[in-house]
């Protein structure tokens, strides 16, 4: 936080002045819980990624590829209504990290 | 250094008015012509737009006018025309300003130059409408520039130079301009106008750098800072306030070759030699100056620091101007509620500190529109004692 800019040096008033940047700011470290998938129940109806309220859901060839972890909160809607139960929220600090060890299920890049 | 206005005759002088406040200001806010006006009524400052909706209805301003359904709705739809690019006005008094209270922070946090007369009223309970300035008080740190006027000519000098002082690049703040209620708002005065052109080449054409509407530059106006950039934003927020004073000044100037009336920070009467000052804000300065002469003549060097500035607080003019003097009577039309005085007096010693060797007295005059008489003023000067004294209530 100390090499962020001093206040002569951002907007007056708060006023956000580049468009669309709110995927710069990181919420994923809100989540206490984190949704992991089985891809082997997974039917790829896509419910999850219709319903996610952080648009954190990757779809790639039309099928759920996985999470932007760095910015969901761990709502746990997808787990909720997932009609096969594909999705279950495991708990941050019980090592749901390394669960998700596939490569595409990074961070997104801007 | 006393800084006193400059008074011309009234003989030849052109566009001479009987106005009360009210409708000094309403013709102040005629002659401004301001984008937006989004007013709620409230006694008694209802005037002051009511007046003004005819001038809309008769087409002599370009004003879009909202009637809204309260003040708050009233502050938060100004705050949302300042954002688009307008140059948006409202006006309230009393528990109208109470209501307008999370949108006050909001107007500034945002920093809309947004300009309210705000008619000082006593707040309840118990209702009352008459004046005392515990409404404005309140508001007194919510990073609004305040300018307090005696009278209905000041209130309409003070109402014109307010929206060059908000729209300054270096202040870029919403400004209260008040008059104390019915003394000032529906008193009948001869109000010196000026020409409209005169008053529209005055504040000119608001050209905000950045706006809503603004299609090709897009922003977004209150965004969400959380511990990592909250406090350098109420820190920014801080710096107009202390570039205020000398654009305060240098407008008052301008505004003073232009017509005569130059206006400071404050106003000294007699303050130069005096050994005892009283110290105050808005209409009871005339009653001080009817007093203080008398009380010359009697040998008794009394004088006046009359503030027009409450925010920024101009702590080093006060001790420079009056920390020289034996004795300051400080004149709160509020009560602190604190056990220890009121929010003027507070400011007027924090300012001194260091500085002053007067004895400071505190009076708390004037609650709910009781009359401060010259006999009562008279008496001011001789209070003494380290606690607030209650001038003019039944024991």
């Amino acid at each position: 936080m100390a090499d962020e800019k001093g206040y002569r040096d951002i907007p007056i008033g708060g006023i956000i002045v580049e468009a669309g940047n709110a995927a710069e700011y990181k919420t994923g470290g809100w989540r206490t819980y984190r949704p992991r998938v089985d891809k082997g129940k997974c039917i790829d109806c896509l419910r999850c990624w219709l319903l996610c309220p952080d648009v954190c859901i990757y779809v790639e060839d039309g099928k759920m590829a996985g999470y932007d972890y760095d910015h969901c909160k761990g709502c746990g809607i997808c787990a909720h209504i997932c009609p096969v139960k594909a999705i279950e929220m495991v708990l941050e600090t019980e090592g749901a990290g390394a669960a998700d060890s596939r490569g595409r299920f990074g961070s997104r890049k801007k | 250094m006393s800084e006193t206005k400059t008074e011309t005759s009234l003989k030849g002088v052109k566009n001479l008015a009987a106005l009360t406040g009210n409708e000094a200001v309403a013709q102040a806010l005629r002659q401004i012509n301001p984008d937006v006006i989004a007013a709620y009524p409230i006694t008694p400052a209802t005037e002051i737009v009511q007046i003004f909706s005819t001038y809309v209805s008769d087409g002599l301003v370009n004003t879009e006018f909202v009637a809204v359904e309260s003040e708050h709705s009233a502050m938060s739809a100004t705050i949302g025309a300042s954002a688009a690019g307008a140059r948006a006005m409202t006006a309230t008094s009393s528990q109208g300003l109470a209501l307008m209270w999370e949108m006050l922070y909001i107007a500034s946090g945002l920093r809309r130059p947004i300009v309210m007369p705000v008619v000082n009223r006593a707040l309840s309970s118990p209702i009352n409408i008459h004046c005392d300035h515990s409404d404005t008080m309140g508001a007194r740190d919510a990073g609004w520039l305040h300018i307090f006027s005696e009278d209905a000519q000041e209130a309409y000098d003070n109402t014109i130079q307010a929206i060059r002082i908000s729209e300054h690049p270096d202040i870029q703040l919403p400004t209260m301009v008040t008059m104390d209620g019915f003394i000032i708002s529906h008193g009948m005065e001869v109000v010196k106008m000026l020409d409209d052109d005169v008053v529209r080449d005055f504040v000119g054409t608001y050209k905000p750098d950045t706006y809503l509407l603004d299609v090709d530059k897009p922003v977004t106006m209150g965004g969400l800072d959380f511990t990592d950039f909250y406090f350098e934003h109420r820190r920014q927020l801080a710096e107009p306030m202390e570039a205020a004073p000398g654009v305060v000044k240098q407008i008052g100037e301008e505004y003073g070759k232009l017509t005569g009336r130059k206006f400071g920070l404050y106003e000294g009467y007699m303050l130069d030699d005096a050994d005892y000052v009283m110290v105050l804000l808005g209409s009871t300065a005339g009653t001080a100056k009817t007093i203080i002469p008398e009380l010359r003549a009697k040998g008794i060097k009394a004088g006046l620091l009359k503030l027009r500035m409450f925010r920024p607080f101009p702590a080093d003019e006060i001790a420079d101007a009056a920390g020289r003097a034996k004795k300051i009577v400080v004149m709160d039309r509020a009560e602190g509620f604190n056990a220890v005085g009121g929010p003027l007096c507070a400011e007027v010693k924090a300012a001194l500190y260091g500085k002053s060797r007067a004895e400071v007295v505190n009076a708390v005059y004037g609650l709910g529109g009781r009359d401060l008489g010259p006999d009562l003023a008279r008496a001011a000067f001789d209070l003494s004692g380290p606690g607030v004294i209650h001038l003019g209530v039944r024991g």
